[in-house]
């Protein structure tokens, strides 16, 4: 059995998984969201990462970056080194993939702000 | 002096909610000052996700939230002038400085003050220690770090468990820094449970209750940081003293409504909140005078930034409209618990809902939060859990407001259930 808080919401319920039953089984959650978060919490914990990325000749510096998707908690570093030392050139536009299809999950890293070039 | 309907000072959320919401009710001479390069105000720093849940039904990141309501105004073609500081406001004549435009004064028909809050800084909680370089308010640093692309150090220590210590000590950890502790004053946080779950448990970063940095040491850069545990009226313990070695302390200690213009143009101001007294409206003390989002008082959750705003501006629009004044209200008083709940006035002659927003002084469980007029009460909810973290709502059907509009007396108050 494992105990956690629910991240889903503000409330923070917190639930009782126990992983070693099948159907897993979570108590303490007050709504739906509550139990596929705990149980899938207990199996292979996601995700979504938010980060940032150097740009050449933008009018800032860096450009907000997320993962499109959520991943697996243990790559999440992994997914970060992706972006390190990384420059891509402005201008760069919402919504554009800047590293694409992380380690084969289909996920990309998608840029969350426009950075025009620098005038 | 040019003249303006509406000036907007802001062009953060709330005045971007603002000025969108004063063009739908019809208002089309609008004026918008932001005095940062470009609009957005914090967002464009918050990179992290969980904004716009409430107003979108998804969850963005902050400048994608920010965005949304930059294409908003652009479709209108409303006017904002970036790179603008307002320095002065009096008898609705604002005045303001820029590159291009030198200073200008915009005689306004009325003027939504949104400009936002500041990070209390060290002077405001009195550190004891050297002046050594590493010392950032916790948005500072975030700043640098996902704007500027600067790291402000790589050995860290934060003092303050706000959100915004709790999101900055995972920024710090993803790019490469060791977050060593996370210092609480209080014995519970002020953050989000599950924003100390995804960034402080993921992480295994320690987070340290009742506790405050005492000391910080260190000649041209922080070498090391004191903390020492407190007691119940918070003072440090002696002997508790530990000496944790760092190069970068943050400090997460509050956030202030800006207000030194509506102070200086003598707009009447809350002691609690820190921001302007204002009717349901959102009129403060000044006639045709709107105040909105964390200017106001300090929001959790952008989305209730942008509501809150949307009727600002829709309030302003309706006063140019139709002109206004200041009319007779009843005031709402907190207690029991309550620290104070906004709008602080509600107009005797005015109709429909209500809607108010209020803060509790500490945590509590089993409770309703209820609106006594003339000793009755008029609405409650429940609630499982209150903490002073997280901004509570309390909304008043038609029939109840017009209960309390006839009042003498009102207060909002957490009684057990």
């Amino acid at each position: 059995m494992k105990e956690m808080i629910c991240i889903c919401c503000p409330m923070g319920c917190r639930l009782k998984v126990y992983d070693d039953q099948d159907p897993i089984r979570v108590e303490g959650n007050t709504c739906a969201r509550g139990a596929k978060y705990g149980a899938e919490e207990a199996v292979s914990p996601k995700r979504v990462v938010t980060a940032t990325v150097r740009v050449r000749g933008g009018e800032i510096a860096m450009a907000s970056v997320k993962t499109s998707g959520a991943i697996a908690k243990s790559s999440v570093f992994d997914a970060l080194a992706l972006l390190k030392g990384k420059v891509v050139d402005a201008p760069v536009r919402e919504g554009d993939v800047i590293v694409g299809n992380i380690f084969g999950t289909g996920v990309d890293f998608v840029a969350t702000k426009t950075v025009e070039k620098a005038q | 002096m040019m003249d303006k309907n509406l000036i907007i000072v802001g062009g953060g959320p709330a005045g971007l909610a603002a000025a969108k919401a004063a063009y739908d009710a019809g208002e089309r001479d609008i004026l918008i000052l932001e005095r940062e390069d470009r609009a957005g105000g914090i967002l464009n720093q918050c990179i992290h996700n969980g904004f716009g849940l409430h107003t979108f039904k998804e969850e963005l990141t902050g400048p994608e939230y920010a965005a949304r309501y930059e294409r908003e105004v652009a479709a209108r073609g409303i006017e904002i002038k970036t790179g603008t500081t307002v320095l002065s406001i009096a008898d609705k004549t604002v005045a303001c400085v820029n590159a291009e435009d030198g200073l200008t004064h915009y005689r306004a028909k009325a003027i939504v003050l949104a400009c936002g809050c500041r990070e209390r800084p060290r002077g405001a909680i009195n550190i004891a220690g050297c002046r050594a370089a590493g010392v950032f308010s916790a948005g500072t640093a975030q700043k640098l770090i996902n704007i500027d692309g600067l790291m402000p150090g790589k050995e860290v220590v934060i003092l303050g468990s706000g959100d915004i210590g709790l999101i900055m000590a995972r920024r710090m950890t993803f790019q490469g820094a060791k977050v060593k502790a996370v210092i609480e004053l209080m014995p519970y946080s002020s953050g989000l449970n599950r924003n100390i779950v995804q960034c402080l448990q993921d992480f295994d970063i320690p987070l340290r209750f009742s506790h405050t940095v005492v000391a910080i040491n260190g000649k041209k850069r922080v070498s090391s940081v004191v903390v020492a545990a407190v007691d119940e009226k918070l003072r440090p313990i002696a002997g508790t003293e530990e000496e944790i070695a760092c190069d970068t302390l943050l400090l997460s200690v509050g956030l202030l409504p800006e207000n030194e213009i509506a102070k200086t143009y003598g707009i009447e101001l809350s002691p609690v909140t820190g921001g302007a007294i204002v009717d349901d409206a959102l009129m403060t003390s000044k006639e045709g005078v709107f105040a909105c989002g964390n200017v106001l008082h300090v929001h959790d959750l952008v989305d209730f930034v942008s509501e809150e705003s949307e009727r600002a501006g829709a309030s302003a629009a309706a006063y140019i409209a139709r002109g206004g004044e200041l009319s007779d209200c009843v005031a709402i008083g907190a207690k029991d618990g309550v620290r104070y709940a906004v709008p602080q006035l509600v107009r005797r002659g005015g109709e429909g809902a209500l809607g108010f927003k209020m803060r509790v002084g500490k945590v509590a469980k089993d409770v309703k939060i209820v609106l006594e007029c003339d000793g009755r009460e008029v609405a409650s909810r429940r609630r499982q859990i209150v903490t002073p973290g997280e901004m509570e709502t309390l909304t008043l059907t038609a029939a109840q407001a017009q209960i309390l509009r006839g009042a003498k007396e009102a207060v909002i108050r957490l009684a057990e259930v």
